[in-house]
């Protein structure tokens, strides 16, 4: 032992210590240029005139003194609502076949459902077109009505948003206490009662939230009007507008602080609710096993058929869109409209970029949310520094891609920024991507992480080994499972995102879902639909590998848990 | 104040029970978080070898002074002296323990083999000495041939002893058993806490162990640390304890009491509530003070009682419980109304005095048994 | 893992290889249209091969504004292909650096600054054309409209897309015509009557005429060189040049006063006057700077020349804010959303 430790009052040389806190402070700092200082700019925007003077609350009072604007917010409001009313009852009904019926079929049901998050969002846009467009195949069942405008857009959003309130309503369904139903089923309470007050209630939490992601979702997202929208304005639009089209930034940052409200107030019921479903179920609930009811269970069966083939059928529409020569008049198959080059300037490159964005997103950002996760959860000491980057982890979720994306050019395009070099670069469209997407893959991880052993790290003490060879032995290979998640999710949100990397891409950097939103602006839409297809088709193929690799791998590195 | 009086006489002795130097100091420990007092005026001292438990009830405070002395959780003032060295303010990798927690905390990845050979890897020790001294241990712990199983293929017993074994493959000079039995069934327990002994006999490793189990701790300690409240109660052997708890706490918390609370009437008398309970003389309280009385229930006397037996009490039987060896009683009685009373009875006295719900009896309290403590029971 | 590895390698590799070439990188800020970026942007990088282009796209008003914005910090060398309004635009707010390209005065004089030297050489014209989906019409007995006035009557109620002014710069000069052709209240009240039929403003110029094409709506103005491009891949549509004549601009090129590559900015405006650059332009416009440069176009309507009105761009430039924002006023809550 090093004689400095011998009777010394004074705190040791402690290079463990040292080292958490060294890695600590420079992610948080990372954070803080990433999330932090770039909504910071679009907030102080929002107060300045075009010339950067102080002018307080006056491009608000403009905003909503701006008859079109304010008919904006009506109409963003109107469209989410719908979606909301439509999906979530649907998903319900879906997720509680997954979950509490012994409806055949199941994991190919669930694994249909899932199709719409591998598709940027203008995929179902283009497809309702097709459909129900001035030349639809089938535009005759909207009775005269325009796909363009808040129909198209609801539709759209509906495809959009169904996998999400699916998830969460499966995972609060699936959280059920098989006692309370035998307690029912005791006092001889009738199934429909038993629906409503066991649950219904117990599934509460979970509607509400659902409700609250896909309002957020539809408010926020900006590839679906952008095709379908027609002269229906939307908020995410207007932002567009008024940033891209008039360059008017103050007014842009003003639209992208009123999007925030939503999604902040989202994220506020959604760390409520999630805070009570914890408490809603003990460590001595058992788990509730569906039994079979025949009827019930092919209803259901029928139920998710109808859901899963819409979903598939709108699929099938973009790829049969993307492969038709001229819709309508020459309907001869092939590859025409995936020769890019002929639709944008940049061709097959942006695809290209979009790939090499999204693994590196993948790589450099599963590995910066791992360790920051571990430090969160695992770290020593600074407890209040680890409870801020806890804190700063959280706060994407409540921040829409269209204002980080515009926060960010505000931030890393300003003269006097020295972290300006990274505008314009490949780089700053992964940290954009990954600070985007940043809370659930940290979710992910530290939930991972506190299902370790909190004395590993006490151990490994004792032993006189040092934590991040533990973490290198130990805690990564038992999270492996976690990280290969991360990573997915990671690059398949890479892959199909627009609203944030739409205001940051450049001549050299576009991406593949940007190519979809200009090369439809221009009228190409069916190379806007095989560029959709071309995103899909990687997202179902890296998950198909994803689902391959675990099967081998993983079950190999993994032995350790079988019994 | 009887607290204060246990720590004198503890606190006095730095040399530990029985005269051989402290292998481990304590002293004016204290551990705050916020403005909660976690730990506060801890002194203790170990020699070397012994087995000392620390027993209290949960929130006492007694895994947070284990693990200050770990280095795990730094304590907030005061200072911790292993083997002469001071290392108040070492973290914990440059202390020299071993740790066995109750979850086992075994790598889950990681073979039996590696587990237990994880702290001698970075210890520049070729791979066959590893190999031997893992082999070693497998065999002290009655694993031999384990070695490439996985922790979850182990029963929960093997994994705590493959802990156990982890915790002293770099033979360190003290062990800390933070409840490592608690997550096992009883059966094992029973087994395991003497298997523990025994290793810890053979290797004579100093060793502290957390519970809050007394009987536990009474079966293995060489001494008990009492704890309540962040405070130490009472360090002395197991007997000394049960026998001559030094406080009220003491006294509920280890083993069942009869808790009488009452008036001092006389040097010799405690008043309780109509009864005049005879007591031995000797303490220093006076007269009018509020104390409690406290009775074991195998110190009731049942055999040969007359009326003028002291602290003869006419009783009916309430209830009986029967625990094997004896049989536990719920008397009443008109002289202590609302103050039940539980006596234990040996199988055979319940025989012979054909002992029952609702009989009569008379019993009886030795007054060298009653022991009585300023103040009332928590 | 290994793959990314690679790739960052190479990067690195091509970044390294780049820099031994030491190649001007020339930023060029353009309104062209996409399948034009390729074909010039290779022509002169084989002329001049030690510069390159990196194009910044997007449509006249988004690069307009964006020009404006950057002012004060600008990224731009060059802006080429871009409409001649917006570079007087440009050159009043002082951010034209003047150059006279060797052989300038080859050029038609209607088609190069007048000062001595230029702000600004002009590459080509382009105008408003109608495409009219013969099809359709056919289908919903939609005749096929002659003039503008005709865009007005009731039958083409949901049935007209135009590109929206502020974003495009097709919709900008179609607007402009009817201005300086009917007068301004004239204007304004035949686009009060337009309204009344415009299903939708686009974003894009082309816009309009693609989705003419497809039959999505019966009738779209656009510009001509989308029309022409549009009808020989196959639409059943018909070019139509109103006749009271149509709004026409010019797409030209000026250095970006400021730019550190002037060097490089000179040989892309030297290269912009070249009949061989004229000839490229010549592929898809009808009418280009350089005289006698006059190949047909596929489909191009005949009578292009004929059917400009007289063009007043410092009008144009002068009121472009003013018209854009009267229109917003008027007609934005029907545009077609941006991107």
């Amino acid at each position: 032992m090093s004689p400095i430790a011998i009777g010394g009052r004074t705190r040791s040389v402690d290079r463990e210590a040292w080292a958490l806190r060294i890695a600590l402070t420079l992610m948080l700092a990372i954070m803080a240029a990433a999330i932090l200082l770039p909504l910071w700019s679009i907030l102080s925007k929002s107060v300045e005139d075009r010339a950067g003077a102080f002018v307080g609350l006056a491009n608000y009072a403009q905003f909503f003194g701006t008859p079109a604007l304010a008919q904006s917010i009506a109409n963003s409001l109107f469209v989410a609502g719908l979606t909301t009313l439509i999906v979530v009852p649907l998903a319900f009904v879906y997720a509680y076949a997954l979950t509490r019926t012994c409806m055949p079929a199941k994991g190919l049901m669930a694994g249909i459902a899932l199709i719409p998050i591998l598709s940027p969002s203008m995929l179902p846009a283009i497809a309702l077109i097709y459909l129900f467009g001035n030349q639809g195949m089938i535009r005759e069942l909207l009775f005269g009505e325009t796909i363009y405008g808040p129909i198209g857009i609801v539709m759209g959003q509906v495809f959009y948003c169904f996998p999400h309130a699916m998830l969460i309503l499966t995972t609060a369904l699936s959280l059920a206490d098989a006692r309370l139903y035998e307690a029912a089923a005791a006092l001889g309470t009738p199934r429909r009662r038993v629906f409503l007050t066991v649950t219904l209630p117990s599934a509460k939490y979970g509607l509400v939230s659902a409700a609250f992601v896909v309002f957020t979702l539809v408010m926020t997202d900006f590839g679906i009007p952008v095709v379908i929208g027609g002269r229906f304005n939307v908020l995410a639009i207007d932002v567009y507008k008024q940033v891209m089209g008039q360059q008017n930034f103050q007014m842009g940052a003003v639209v992208a602080v009123v999007l925030i409200i939503p999604a902040l107030a989202s994220f506020v019921v959604d760390r409520v609710v999630q805070r009570r479903q914890v408490a809603l179920l003990g460590a001595r609930s058992v788990p509730l096993v569906p039994q079979p009811q025949p009827a019930r269970d092919w209803a259901m069966l029928g139920f998710c058929a109808v859901v899963g083939a819409i979903i598939l059928g709108i699929l099938a529409t973009a790829v049969f869109a993307s492969l038709v020569r001229l819709w309508p008049y020459n309907l001869s198959l092939g590859w025409s409209n995936y020769v890019f080059e002929d639709f944008d300037s940049d061709g097959w490159s942006s695809y290209f970029n979009s790939l090499r964005m999204a693994a590196a997103t993948a790589v450099f950002g599963t590995l910066f949310v791992f360790v920051g996760a571990y430090l969160v959860e695992k770290g020593k000491g600074a407890g209040w520094a680890r409870q801020v980057f806890h804190l700063v982890a959280m706060v994407p979720l409540a921040v829409p891609g269209l204002v980080l994306g515009l926060a960010y050019v505000f931030f890393f395009n300003a003269p006097d920024n020295p972290l300006g070099g990274l505008y314009g670069t490949m780089a700053l469209l992964t940290i954009c991507t990954v600070a985007h997407f940043y809370t659930v893959a940290h979710l992910t991880a530290t939930t991972a992480l506190k299902q370790m052993d909190p004395e590993f790290e006490s151990v490994s003490a004792s032993l006189q080994v040092p934590f991040w060879r533990t973490f290198l032995r130990v805690t990564v290979p038992v999270c492996l499972p976690a990280i290969v998640n991360i990573a997915i999710y990671l690059f398949v949100n890479a892959m199909t995102t627009v609203s944030a990397v739409i205001f940051i891409y450049t001549a050299h950097t576009k991406l593949a879902s940007v190519a979809i939103v200009n090369m439809n602006d221009s009228g190409a839409i069916a190379a806007a639909a095989a560029m959709a297809v071309v995103i899909t088709a990687t997202s179902a193929g890296v998950k198909l590998v994803e689902t391959l690799v675990s099967r081998v791998v993983l079950r190999r590195s993994q032995r350790w848990r079988a019994r | 104040m009887t607290i204060a009086g246990v720590i004198d006489v503890h606190g006095a002795r730095p040399n530990g029970s029985d005269g051989r130097p402290p292998y481990l100091t304590v002293a004016g420990l204290e551990k705050r978080f916020g403005s909660f007092v976690a730990l506060s005026g801890i002194d203790l001292a170990i020699p070397e070898g012994e087995f000392v438990c620390f027993l209290g009830p949960s929130g006492c405070g007694k895994t947070t002074l284990l693990r200050a002395i770990a280095g795990l959780d730094r304590q907030s003032s005061g200072t911790i002296v292993q083997a002469g060295r001071d290392i108040s303010d070492l973290p914990p990798s440059r202390r020299d323990f071993g740790i066995v927690f109750q979850s086992y905390a075994l790598f889950p990845n990681l073979s039996v083999a590696q587990n237990i050979g994880y702290g001698l890897v970075n210890r520049r020790l070729g791979r066959a000495a590893i190999a031997a001294r893992v082999e070693e241990l497998l065999g002290m712990i009655g694993l031999v041939g384990s070695g490439d199983k996985y922790p979850a293929q182990l029963s929960g017993g093997q994994q705590q002893r493959v802990a156990l074994a982890r915790a002293l493959a770099t033979r360190p000079g003290l062990l800390l058993l933070d409840e490592p039995l608690s997550a096992l069934d009883a059966r094992v327990r029973l087994r395991l806490r003497g298997e523990i002994r025994e290793l810890q006999r053979r290797l004579g490793v100093t060793t502290i162990m957390v519970t809050h189990d007394q009987e536990e701790a009474i079966s293995v300690a060489d001494r008990i640390v009492v704890m309540n409240h962040g405070r130490i109660e009472q360090v002395a052997a197991p007997e000394a304890i049960y026998r001559t708890p030094a406080s009220l706490f003491v006294a509920g918390f280890v083993g069942t009491t009869n808790f009488m609370t009452g008036v001092r009437s006389a040097a010799d008398r405690v008043r309780v509530g109509g009864f005049d309970l005879q007591v031995t003389p000797g303490d220093a309280m006076g007269t009018g003070q509020v104390c409690t009385a406290c009775v074991r229930p195998e110190d009731f006397v049942i055999r040969n009682v007359c009326p003028d037996t002291p602290n003869a009490i006419q009783a009916t039987i309430e209830a009986v419980e029967f625990l094997g060896a004896v049989v536990r009683a719920r008397l009443g009685s008109p002289q202590l109304p609302d103050l039940p009373l539980v006596a234990d009875f040996s199988l055979n006295a319940v025989t012979d005095l054909d002992l029952a719900r609702g009989r009569a009896v008379t019993v009886a309290l030795p007054p060298e048994r009653v022991r009585i403590f300023a103040g009332l029971p928590e | 893992m290994n793959k990314v590895a690679a790739g960052l390698v190479s990067a690195a590799v091509l970044a390294l290889a780049q820099g031994a070439l030491a190649k001007t990188q020339l930023t060029v800020y353009t309104a062209l249209e996409n399948e034009q970026l390729r074909p010039y942007k290779s022509a002169f990088e084989a002329a001049n091969p030690d510069v390159e282009i990196v194009w910044v796209r997007d449509s006249t008003g988004i690069v307009t504004a964006r020009l404006l914005a950057e002012k004060a910090n600008p990224r731009a060398d060059v802006i080429m292909g871009v409409a001649v309004t917006s570079l007087i635009l440009f050159e009043n707010e002082g951010m034209i650096e003047p150059y006279a390209p060797k052989g300038v005065e080859a050029l038609r004089p209607a088609f190069r600054d007048g000062k001595n030297p230029p702000a600004w050489v002009g590459m080509d014209a382009y105008m408003s054309a109608v495409c009219y989906n013969t099809v359709e019409g056919q289908k919903r007995g939609i005749p096929e409209p002659k003039s503008w006035a005709d865009l007005l009557k009731p039958v083409y109620r949901g049935q007209v897309v135009m590109p929206n002014p502020a974003s495009s710069g097709t919709g900008f000069l179609s607007v402009s015509g009817w201005l300086q052709s009917k007068g301004e209240a004239e204007g304004w009240k035949f686009m009060d009557g337009l309204h009344q039929n415009m299903a939708v403003y686009t974003h894009s110029g082309s816009a309009p005429c693609v989705q003419a094409a497809r039959g999505e709506y019966v009738v779209g103005i656009s510009f001509e060189y989308r029309a022409a491009q549009e009808k020989t891949k196959g639409a059943p549509i018909s070019v139509i040049l109103p006749s009271e004549g149509v709004g026409w601009d010019l797409e030209a090129a000026a250095i970006h006063k400021g730019t550190k590559n002037l060097a490089a900015a000179k040989k892309l405006m030297d290269w912009v006057v070249t009949k061989e650059a004229n000839t490229l332009f010549n592929n898809y416009f009808g009418v280009v700077a350089y005289p006698g440069v006059t190949k047909e176009v596929a489909n191009y309507p005949k009578d292009a020349e004929a059917k400009m009105i007289k063009n007043d761009f410092a009008f144009s430039a002068k009121n472009r804010e003013k018209i854009l924002a009267e229109w917003t006023k008027r007609y934005d809550g029907k545009s077609a959303p941006r991107k």
